[in-house]
C-alpha cells in the first residue's frame, strides 16, 4: 500500500512529462483514423497536452524540491522552468505553422513528432542520471531527423541526412563518454558521480566529459556540433525550423549545466565550455553575416545564441546569479526567436532582399519582426537584453570576464547582420513584381504568433519580477 | 510628477503610432501639444525645485524592479540633471514646431520623436545604472529609426555607421556597469549608492579597466577625437530636426555620463587618467575646430563644431580631475554642464537653420549660396546670431561656458592653455561662413532661398533667445547648476 502511494507521488512529479507522452500518442493515433481534412482534432490533442504539461510545470514550481525514481530525475527549478519554457514554446510552433501544415499530408505525424521530440528535451533537463540522460538524447533526436526530413525537397533531405550522421556520431560520443564515467565512477546518477569521480585521473574524468558534451553540443547547437543547424533551418518546413532552433537547445544547456555541478574541480571545465561558447557565438556570427535567406541567417543566429547561453553554464555553481540567467535567457530567447520565425511563417518570404518595402505593406508586421531582431540583438528593453545582462554579469562573476568581453564584441557585430534584414524591409522601393511573393491566403495564426512574441518580448522590463522564480537549489 | 514627464511622451506616442486613422494635421498638433505641456511641466518643476542636500535628490521615486541584481526604478533630479531636462523638453518643443509642414508621414515621424523624447528625459532622469543604459540604448534606437526613415542622401548607410558605432558604444559602458556593479558591496546597480561608495577606489587595476571602458562609451557618443567619425556621416544625412536632436540633446548623453557616472563612482581612476583626458580634451578642440574650418559643406562644418564645443566640456571635466584649488575646479565643472545647455540651444538652432536651406536649395553647399542677407534678411539675422553665439561672443550663454571652462582649467593645468586658438578658429570659421552664406554675390542656389515663414522663426527664434537669455542673466542656472558642481567636487577629491 505504501509503495503504491509512493510510486503515485513519483509518477505525479512527472505528470508534464506525462502527459505530453499522452499527447503525442493520441495526436498520432487520432490522425490515422481521421480524414485530412479533419486533422485539426489532432492539432488540438497536441495543443491541449501542451497547455495542460505548461499548466502542471507551473503548479510543480510550488512543490518541495526533490528527486524521484531512485534519484534519477530531479523535481526542481531548472526542470520545472525548462519544462514549461519548452512546452510553451512547442505550443507557439504548433500555432505559427497552423497554415502551413494545415491539411498538409502529415499534419498529425508533425505534431506527435514535435511533442515527443519536445519531451525529449524535458526528460534532457531534468534528469540526473547519465543513463536516462542518454534516452532523452535519443528520445529528442530521431523524431528531429524525421521533423526535418518531411520536408520532401532536396534541401530537405540533404538537412535531414546531415543532421542524422552528425546526431549519430555525437550520440555515440555520447554514449562512450557516459561508459567511461560510469566505468571511473562505478555507477551513472549524478550524486554517485559527485562523489566517485573526485580522486580520479583528471585527463581520463575530462575525456568522458568531452565525449558526454559532444552529444549535448550537438542538442544544444553549438560548435563543434553545429554544422547541421543552418541547412536544418533552411530545408525544412517553418514550424520545423522554429522548432529545431529553439527546443531541443533549452534541454541540453539545464543538462550541461546540471551535469557540470558534479565534475571534481581537477577538471578546468570553466574553460571548456568558456572556449565552447567563444567559438559558437564568433562563428556563428561570422557565418551570418553573408546569408541571403532569413531561415538560414536565424540559423547561424541561434548558434551564436547557443554561445551566449553557454556563458552562465561556464560558471555553473560558480555564482548564484548562474542558474536564473541561464533560465531566464532560454525563455527570452525561445519567445524571440520563435516570434522571428513567425514572422518569415506570417508573410511567407524567405530571402532577405523580398522583405523590401514590408513596412508600407505590413506595417506592424514589420514592428513585429524589428521588436524580436532587437531582442536577438540584445537591446532594452527586450526579454533577450535582460537575459545578457544577467548572463554577462554571471560570468564576469564566476571569473571569466575575458570570454564577457569577447561576448560584448560579438554582441555588436550580430548587430549588423540582424539589421541587413530590417533594413530592407524599411525601404521605400517594394520588391520587384518579380519577386513578389504571391500569398492570396491571409495567415492569420502565424500573424497572431507574431504580434503575441513581440509583445512578451517588449514586456521585458517586467522580468525582473520573473526571474526570482528562476533562483533556486538543484536536486541530485 | 518625474515620471509623468518622463512617459507621457511615450504614451502619446503608442496612441499617435497605433491609430493609422488619425489624420495628419491632427499628428502635427497632437506632437506640438505634447511637447507644449512637456515643456510646461519641466518649467513646474524647475520653479518648485529646491536644492537638495549633497548627495540627494529632488522629485525622487524608487520602485523595485530587478531585485536580483540590485537594480530599482529610481529616478530623480538635481542640478546636473535638471538644466537638461529642461533642454530637453525646450528642443523637442522647437523641432515640433518647426516639423509643423512636414509633409512625410507626419504621425510615424511623431511618434518616433516622441518616442526619443521619453529616452532622452529618462536617461537624465535615471538614478540606476540599467536604467541609464535602457534609456541610452533607446535613443539609439529611435535615432536609427528618424535617420533611415527621413534622412536624404546616403541615409541608410550613414544611420548603419550610427547605430553600430555607437552600439558599440553602449555595449562598452554596459561593461563597465557590470563591472561597477560587481565591486560594489552589497551588489547594486544604484546610482545614488555607488555615488557614494566609489566601489573600485583603492583597486587601480580593476578601477582602469572599468573606467576605460565607460568612457570609451561615453567618448564615442560624446563624441570626442578618434572616435568621431559616425558624427559628421549621420548629420549630413539626418532631417534637420534629426540633427537638432542628435547635437542637441544625444551629444549630451555622452558628457553627462561624465558628471554623473564617471566623475562621482570613479574618483581614484578618474584622477589617475585626467591627463589622457585633458589630452582628448584638447585635441578634440584644436582637430574639430580646424576640420571644421575646412568643411564647405554648412551641415559638416557645424557637425564638425560639435566635436570642437564637445572638446572644451572634456577638457573641463579632465581638468577638474586634476588636484588643485576646489573652486576652480568647482568653476570647470560648472563651465562644462553651462555648455552643455548652450551648446543644445545653439547647435539645435544652427542645424535647424541649415534644414531651411535644404529644404528650399537642396543643398548644404556654402558654395551654392551668396548674398542670403538681402534675399532672406530673416534668416540671415537669425543665422548671423546662431554664429555669433556658437563662436563665443560675450552676451550669450556660449561665452559665460567657455569663459568658465577656461578660468577653471587653466588655473589648475597651465597646458589647457593650448585649447585656446580653438576658439580663434571657430571664431575664424564662422565668420568665413557668415561671408559665404550672407554677404557677396548670389550663388546659383541663392533665389531659390526664401525667407523664413513664422513658424520656422517660431522654432528657431527661442532656441537663441535662450542663448542670448543665459548670456545675460546666468544666475539662475548657475545657481541651479552651482550646488552640483560642488557635489561632484567633492566626490571627486575623495
Amino acid at each position: 500500500m505504501e509503495m503504491d502511494n509512493g510510486a503515485g507521488m513519483e509518477f505525479l512529479a512527472v505528470a508534464p512529462e506525462m502527459i505530453v507522452l499522452l499527447g503525442a500518442i493520441a495526436a498520432l493515433l487520432s490522425g490515422s483514423f481521421l480524414r485530412r481534412d479533419r486533422q485539426w482534432i489532432s492539432r488540438v490533442i497536441a495543443i491541449a497536452a501542451l497547455l495542460a504539461g505548461a499548466a502542471l510545470a507551473g503548479i510543480a514550481f510550488t512543490q518541495p524540491v526533490r528527486t524521484v525514481f531512485d534519484g534519477s530525475f530531479a523535481v526542481d527549478v531548472g526542470t520545472n522552468a525548462a519544462r514549461l519554457i519548452i512546452c510553451l514554446a512547442t505550443l507557439l510552433v504548433i500555432v505559427l505553422g497552423i497554415e502551413e501544415l494545415t491539411a498538409g499530408p502529415q499534419e498529425s505525424e508533425t505534431y506527435a513528432l514535435m511533442l515527443l521530440s519536445a519531451l525529449g528535451a524535458m526528460v534532457m533537463s531534468g534528469t540526473s542520471d547519465l543513463l536516462i540522460l542518454a534516452v532523452g538524447f535519443l528520445l529528442a533526436s530521431i523524431p528531429l531527423y524525421a521533423l526535418i526530413g518531411m520536408n520532401r525537397s532536396a534541401t530537405g533531405a540533404e538537412a535531414a541526412m546531415k543532421t542524422y550522421l552528425l546526431g549519430a556520431f555525437s550520440g555515440i560520443a555520447l554514449l562512450l563518454g557516459v561508459t567511461l564515467l560510469y566505468a571511473l565512477a562505478g555507477g551513472t546518477a549524478y550524486a554517485t558521480l559527485q562523489t566517485g569521480l573526485v580522486d580520479m585521473p583528471a585527463g581520463v574524468v575530462a575525456l568522458g566529459l568531452v565525449g558526454v558534451l559532444a552529444g549535448l553540443v550537438f542538442k544544444a547547437g553549438a560548435v563543434p556540433a553545429h554544422f547541421w543547424v543552418p541547412d536544418a533551418a533552411e530545408g525544412s518546413t517553418v514550424s520545423a525550423a522554429a522548432f529545431l532552433t529553439t527546443v531541443p537547445k533549452i534541454g541540453a544547456l539545464v543538462a550541461i549545466y546540471r551535469l557540470l555541478l558534479v565534475m571534481p574541480s581537477s577538471v578546468n571545465w570553466p574553460l571548456l565550455i568558456g572556449l565552447l561558447a567563444a567559438m559558437s557565438m564568433t562563428l556563428g556570427n561570422f557565418a551570418a553575416f553573408a546569408q541571403s535567406d532569413a531561415r538560414r541567417l536565424l540559423g547561424w543566429s541561434t548558434v551564436s545564441q547557443a554561445g551566449y547561453l553557454l556563458l552562465p553554464v561556464a560558471v555553473a555553481g560558480l555564482t548564484d546569479l548562474a542558474l536564473p540567467s541561464l533560465l531566464l535567457y532560454l525563455g527570452g530567447y525561445a519567445v524571440t526567436n520563435l516570434g522571428a520565425f513567425a514572422v518569415i511563417a506570417a508573410t511567407g518570404r524567405t530571402a532577405l532582399e523580398d522583405y523590401r518595402g514590408l513596412a508600407r505593406s505590413k506595417p506592424w508586421l514589420s514592428v513585429a519582426l524589428v521588436v524580436s531582431l532587437l531582442s536577438l540583438v540584445g537591446t532594452p528593453p527586450t526579454v533577450v537584453f535582460f537575459g545578457k545582462l544577467t548572463t554577462f554579469t554571471a560570468a564576469w562573476d564566476g571569473g571569466l570576464a575575458w570570454l564577457v568581453a569577447i561576448a560584448a564584441i560579438n554582441t555588436v557585430a550580430s548587430l549588423f547582420y540582424y539589421l541587413r534584414w530590417i533594413m530592407p524591409a524599411f525601404q521605400r522601393t517594394p520588391a520587384p513584381a518579380s519577386r513578389q511573393v504571391d500569398r492570396p491566403q491571409a495567415r492569420r495564426w502565424a500573424t497572431q504568433t507574431a504580434y503575441a512574441a513581440a509583445v512578451v518580448i517588449v514586456m521585458g522590463a517586467l522580468l525582473g519580477l520573473v526571474l526570482p522564480l528562476f533562483d533556486g537549489p538543484l536536486v541530485r | 510628477m518625474l515620471s509623468l514627464v518622463v512617459f507621457l511622451p511615450l504614451f502619446a506616442a503608442v496612441v499617435l503610432a497605433a491609430f493609422p486613422k488619425i489624420p495628419d494635421r491632427t499628428a502635427r498638433w497632437a506632437w506640438v501639444a505634447v511637447t507644449a505641456i512637456e515643456a510646461a511641466l519641466v518649467g513646474v518643476m524647475w520653479f518648485g525645485y529646491r536644492t537638495p542636500a549633497a548627495g540627494q535628490l529632488g522629485y525622487e521615486e524608487q520602485v523595485e524592479w530587478i531585485p536580483n541584481v540590485g537594480s530599482s526604478y529610481h529616478v530623480g533630479v538635481d542640478g546636473l540633471s535638471l538644466p537638461l531636462l529642461a533642454l530637453t523638453v525646450v528642443v523637442f518643443l522647437a523641432c515640433a514646431v518647426y516639423a509643423l509642414k512636414e509633409d512625410q508621414r507626419p504621425r510615424i515621424q511623431a511618434a518616433l520623436f516622441l518616442f526619443l523624447q521619453t529616452s532622452c528625459l529618462g536617461l537624465f532622469a535615471a538614478q540606476d545604472l540599467i536604467l541609464f543604459f535602457l534609456f541610452f540604448d533607446l535613443s539609439i534606437v529611435g535615432m536609427y529609426f528618424v535617420i533611415a526613415g527621413w534622412g536624404h542622401g546616403n541615409a541608410a548607410r550613414s544611420a548603419l555607421k550610427f547605430f553600430l558605432y555607437t552600439f558599440l558604444g553602449s555595449l562598452a559602458l554596459l561593461l563597465g556597469f557590470i563591472g561597477l556593479y560587481l565591486y560594489a558591496e552589497p551588489h547594486t546597480f544604484d546610482m545614488v549608492e555607488l555615488a557614494a561608495s566609489a566601489p573600485l577606489d583603492g583597486n587601480p587595476v580593476a578601477g582602469g579597466w572599468v573606467l576605460g571602458a565607460i568612457l570609451l562609451g561615453l567618448a564615442i557618443k560624446t563624441p570626442t577625437f578618434p572616435f568621431h567619425t559616425w558624427l559628421p556621416p549621420a548629420h549630413t544625412d539626418a532631417p534637420a530636426i534629426g540633427s537638432a536632436v542628435l547635437a542637441g540633446i544625444l551629444l549630451k548623453m555622452g558628457t553627462y555620463g561624465f558628471v554623473r557616472i564617471a566623475m562621482p563612482m570613479l574618483p581614484e581612476a578618474w584622477r589617475a587618467w585626467s591627463w589622457l583626458i585633458i589630452a582628448i580634451g584638447i585635441i578634440s578642440v584644436l582637430y574639430g575646430a580646424l576640420v571644421a574650418l575646412a568643411q564647405t559643406d554648412l551641415k559638416r562644418m557645424i557637425a564638425y563644431t560639435s566635436v570642437n564645443h564637445m572638446g572644451y566640456v572634456v577638457l573641463a571635466v579632465g581638468a577638474a580631475g586634476v588636484a588643485g584649488s576646489e573652486s576652480a575646479r568647482e568653476v570647470a565643472v560648472t563651465g562644462a554642464l553651462t555648455q552643455m545647455v548652450s551648446h543644445g540651444l545653439i547647435t539645435a538652432a544652427l542645424f535647424l537653420l541649415a534644414g531651411v536651406l535644404q529644404d528650399r536649395a537642396g543643398t548644404y553647399d556654402m558654395g551654392s549660396y551668396g548674398g542670403l542677407a538681402g534675399q532672406a534678411p530673416k534668416f540671415a539675422a537669425l543665422f548671423a546670431v546662431g554664429a555669433f553665439a556658437s563662436l563665443g561672443l560675450p552676451g550669450f550663454s556660449g561665452f559665460i561656458a567657455e569663459f568658465q571652462i577656461f578660468a577653471g582649467s587653466i588655473g589648475t593645468v597651465p597646458a589647457t592653455a593650448l585649447a585656446l586658438p580653438g576658439i580663434l578658429i571657430t571664431a575664424a570659421l564662422f565668420l568665413l561662413a557668415l561671408q559665404r552664406l550672407l554677404t557677396g554675390s548670389a550663388g546659383k542656389k541663392t533665389n531659390a532661398v526664401t525667407d523664413l515663414t513664422t513658424r520656422e522663426l517660431l522654432s528657431v527664434g527661442p532656441l537663441l533667445l535662450l542663448a542670448l537669455l543665459i548670456g545675460v542673466f546666468p544666475r539662475p542656472l548657475l545657481d541651479l547648476i552651482e550646488p552640483a558642481a560642488s557635489t561632484v567636487v567633492v566626490l571627486l577629491g575623495r
